[in-house]
């Protein structure tokens, strides 16, 4: 996204004596071989899976088979996307509500309910509302990848920026604390996440701190084995990871503004403030534009954490879509709906794209 | 003009990497001029250098041993393995002589990976029942070892709190291991009684627990039909199962989250573990004499265990199946059985090559698990099915751990099961 802006940059930056028709006809020659093992490599690694996945996704492929895969419709995203809503009235007298799976139970005889579990219930008095979904491990998927995102993105962007303030100041060892901020970066997400794994155990590190500092009066909490805390324990450490990251770029930002900017601002009297809010940020909105979807787009493919801490559980609190895709086309070797999953994904997040790039777009 | 120039891109590239993935092949049975043909072998072994030095020696045997065949192997790291053997099946680059995980037979055997072995019966009848790889009652590998799964526990522990030591031919019935596991938490000497090894992933989780969902008479599937989970895995053994389950983590007998490497016994965190006799080595390094291997516990319907560990098998692709077949007959004798078993530590699959180890002969140190293989272990259904299976009864015993209701979580799976089972026509039963 980035390149394609700086391209468009330079582009409206051409002399315009540089016309005529045998120049731009050998330009854009030029331009074809340039781009060329780009556009190679994004055919074969973005675009044949992108086209892959879409037909898939209309078969029962499977990973290891006897049988040739089949076309099924949209039978996967039926299954994939399908809710219905199951009102349940409580007889008057009886103890509890008539078993869900009296409706949900193959061959019960209703063909909209059956083979689907519950998501959720609401309940009020003697009525109750059942969300029945064909697949309530997707939905809870893509509530925990959309949480994750929504705060990761704008901690791991804000931090990263005040770290980057933080360092930019010219004082003696300040490289030290840029290689500590930038450590974790270049340690492997697996590595990172094992470590992390024994960090949040109930005698793990963190746990015997808040023991030290309270005296002792501290419960152990089991971080990632209580749906609750596990998701936030996993954003904690995932941001811990990738701030650094984002610190060197809002670093590279900050030392491209111009300090004569800074010079006039203070002698047109700016405070300390003023200056960040009216030099430093405006002169970043390239950075920014980089962090945020960069950060977006990590934060989206949430995976290896997961895959290393969770496994997805404690009750599917930190199962993502990615992680999902992965589980059912690879483990339970149903390629042709991990590929109906993936592709919904890809949707989603080129929604997000999309909207991100008109917001960044529209402000400037 | 753009269109077809990028659909010419697109269709080169994709053209050049399919000839690419072809011509990079070498697939078995290259004759170099009249040499022994070339038989190709895959192994997992590659990050268990005594295991896979003794797959060489094999090799370099059987090599030596003839003129006709010349074996060669490849070995990659048991977390990819799967992978690569999928990777290969797909683009038609198996070699022929394959090991496979026990479970994965029959899901191979049903896609056509694997040939029948037609081994001479007598062979395939020395070898320990789990050690067969079937899949509708052929034979499709054969394993040169088993691992099994006891208690561990220590004598002076068990002594100083009354509790029973039982023997092979009297487990502990469901209320005397239930009564010890309460004894020995109360006594406060431990943070848990039970090491279950809840911190490990993937298979551990069907091969370590679904026995005991077994032995309360519930099962992953309807064996008989093969075609359906539907009251064996929701039915009220099943149920039982899961209730008591879930209190063995409420009553905080056993830990939900413990970590991968299975050190609470052995830290003296944990009274007992149910472990395989793969952690036999490093509990009597940790208690020498007062170390005991107990026989699992009868929850009902007698004791059960988990059985199949690797299993060697001949693909169907492979152009000198006799050869292949020639050499899994000379990898069969006791001497090489013996000689992982020794290696590895596992149970070897044959009694002769029982008696010629140290550790699983008459009086061995090791001699229970071996006995309770021949005497417990049923292996995980074998049918195509079983991956989706595996995940199904996994999530479900992980949801039931973590307070999910008993009922409900057992009905999803067995929906899960089902469904897959209807949709890939019932997976050829």
């Amino acid at each position: 996204m980035v390149v394609t802006t700086r391209a468009r940059d330079r582009a409206t930056e051409r002399p315009a004596h540089a016309g005529g028709r045998n120049r731009r006809r050998t330009d854009s020659r030029t331009a074809a071989l340039m781009t060329a093992p780009a556009v190679v490599l994004l055919a074969l690694f973005i675009a044949v899976p992108v086209v892959l996945a879409f037909s898939l996704s209309f078969t029962n492929s499977r990973l290891i088979s006897r049988d040739p895969a089949r076309p099924v419709g949209a039978q996967n995203f039926d299954r994939l996307l399908g809710v219905s809503i199951l009102e349940q009235h409580k007889a008057p007298g009886a103890a509890d509500f008539p078993p869900v799976r009296d409706y949900t139970k193959r061959g019960s005889g209703h063909p909209q309910y059956e083979e689907k579990s519950v998501l959720f219930t609401v309940d009020s008095g003697d009525e109750r509302t059942v969300v029945l979904a064909g697949d309530p491990t997707f939905w809870k998927s893509l509530r925990n990848t959309f949480l994750f995102a929504l705060v990761v993105v704008p901690v791991q962007g804000g931090l990263g920026l005040a770290l980057a303030l933080l360092v930019n100041q010219r004082l003696r060892g300040i490289r030290i604390f840029r290689t500590i901020y930038f450590m974790p970066v270049v340690t492997s997400m697996v590595v990172v996440s094992i470590l992390w794994r024994f960090i949040y155990q109930p005698n793990g590190l963190i746990n015997s701190m808040l023991g030290t500092l309270t005296l002792g009066s501290w419960d152990a909490v089991d971080w990632l084995g209580n749906p609750h805390t596990a998701l936030p324990a996993i954003m904690l450490m995932s941001v811990w990871q990738g701030v650094g990251f984002h610190m060197v770029i809002w670093l590279a930002g900050l030392q491209t503004i111009p300090p004569s900017l800074y010079e006039a601002a203070a002698i047109d009297g700016a405070d300390r403030r003023q200056m960040f809010r009216l030099v430093t940020w405006p002169c970043l909105r390239p950075t920014r534009v980089f962090v945020m979807v960069t950060i977006t787009l990590a934060a989206l493919g949430l995976f290896t954490q997961i895959d290393v801490m969770t496994q997805g559980g404690p009750l599917d609190a930190t199962t993502t879509v990615v992680y999902h895709a992965v589980r059912k086309g690879f483990r339970e070797q149903q390629i042709g709906y991990g590929a109906a999953i993936s592709l919904v994904f890809f949707v989603l997040v080129l929604g997000v794209s999309l909207i991100q790039r008109r917001m960044l777009r529209e402000r400037s | 003009m753009r269109r077809t120039l990028i659909g010419g891109i697109i269709s080169a590239v994709t053209v050049s990497a399919l000839v690419a993935g072809c011509s990079s092949s070498g697939g078995s049975g290259e004759t170099a001029s009249g040499g022994p043909k070339t038989i190709k072998l895959w192994t997992h072994a590659a990050g268990n250098p005594e295991e896979l030095a003794t797959v060489q020696k094999v090799i370099n045997d059987f090599n030596a041993s003839q003129k006709a065949y010349k074996v060669v192997h490849e070995a990659f790291p048991q977390g990819a393995y799967n992978d690569a053997v999928t990777g290969a099946a797909v683009s038609g680059k198996l070699p022929c002589l394959l090991d496979v995980d026990g479970p994965a037979v029959p899901n191979w055997a049903w896609a056509k990976y694997l040939a029948p072995l037609d081994l001479p019966a007598a062979t395939v009848g020395k070898l320990l029942p789990s050690t067969v790889g079937r899949y509708k009652d052929t034979v499709y590998a054969v394993g040169y070892f088993d691992a099994a799964i006891g208690l561990y526990a220590r004598r002076s522990v068990l002594t100083k709190n009354d509790i029973r030591i039982p023997t092979i031919d009297r487990p502990w019935t469901l209320a005397e291991f239930d009564d010890a596991l309460v004894t020995l938490k109360n006594k406060g000497d431990y943070d848990y009684a039970l090491d279950l090894g809840t911190g490990g992933g993937g298979e551990w989780w069907p091969y370590a627990f679904s026995p005991l969902l077994e032995s309360f008479g519930g099962d992953l599937i309807d064996r008989s039909s093969m075609t359906t989970a539907e009251g064996r895995l929701n039915g009220p053994e099943a149920v039982k199962w899961g209730q008591w389950w879930q209190s063995l983590f409420t009553r905080k007998l056993a830990n939900s989250r413990e970590a991968t490497d299975r050190v609470a016994f052995l830290k003296g965190e944990a009274a007992l573990a149910w472990n395989g006799n793969w952690g036999a080595a490093d509990a009597q390094k940790a208690y020498g004499d007062d170390l005991l291997f107990l026989p699992p516990p009868d929850l009902g319907k007698g004791p059960k265990i988990g059985g199949a560990s690797w299993q060697w098998s001949i693909t169907n692709s492979c152009p000198d199946q006799d050869g292949a077949r020639k050499y899994l007959e000379f990898s069969l004798n006791p001497r090489y059985l013996a000689e992982f078993s020794d290696k590895i530590g596992l149970i070897p699959a044959t009694e002769e090559a029982a008696a010629l180890t140290e550790k699983y002969r008459t009086g061995g140190d090791l001699r229970a698990f071996s006995d309770f293989s021949r005497k417990f272990a049923l292996v995980r259904p074998p049918t195509p099915a079983y991956p989706k299976i595996s995940s199904a009864f996994e999530k479900a015993a992980q949801d039931i751990m973590n307070g999910a209701p008993v009922k409900t979580s057992l009905d999803t799976a067995v929906d899960q099961i089902d469904g897959d089972i209807s949709s890939n026509g019932n997976y050829g039963f």
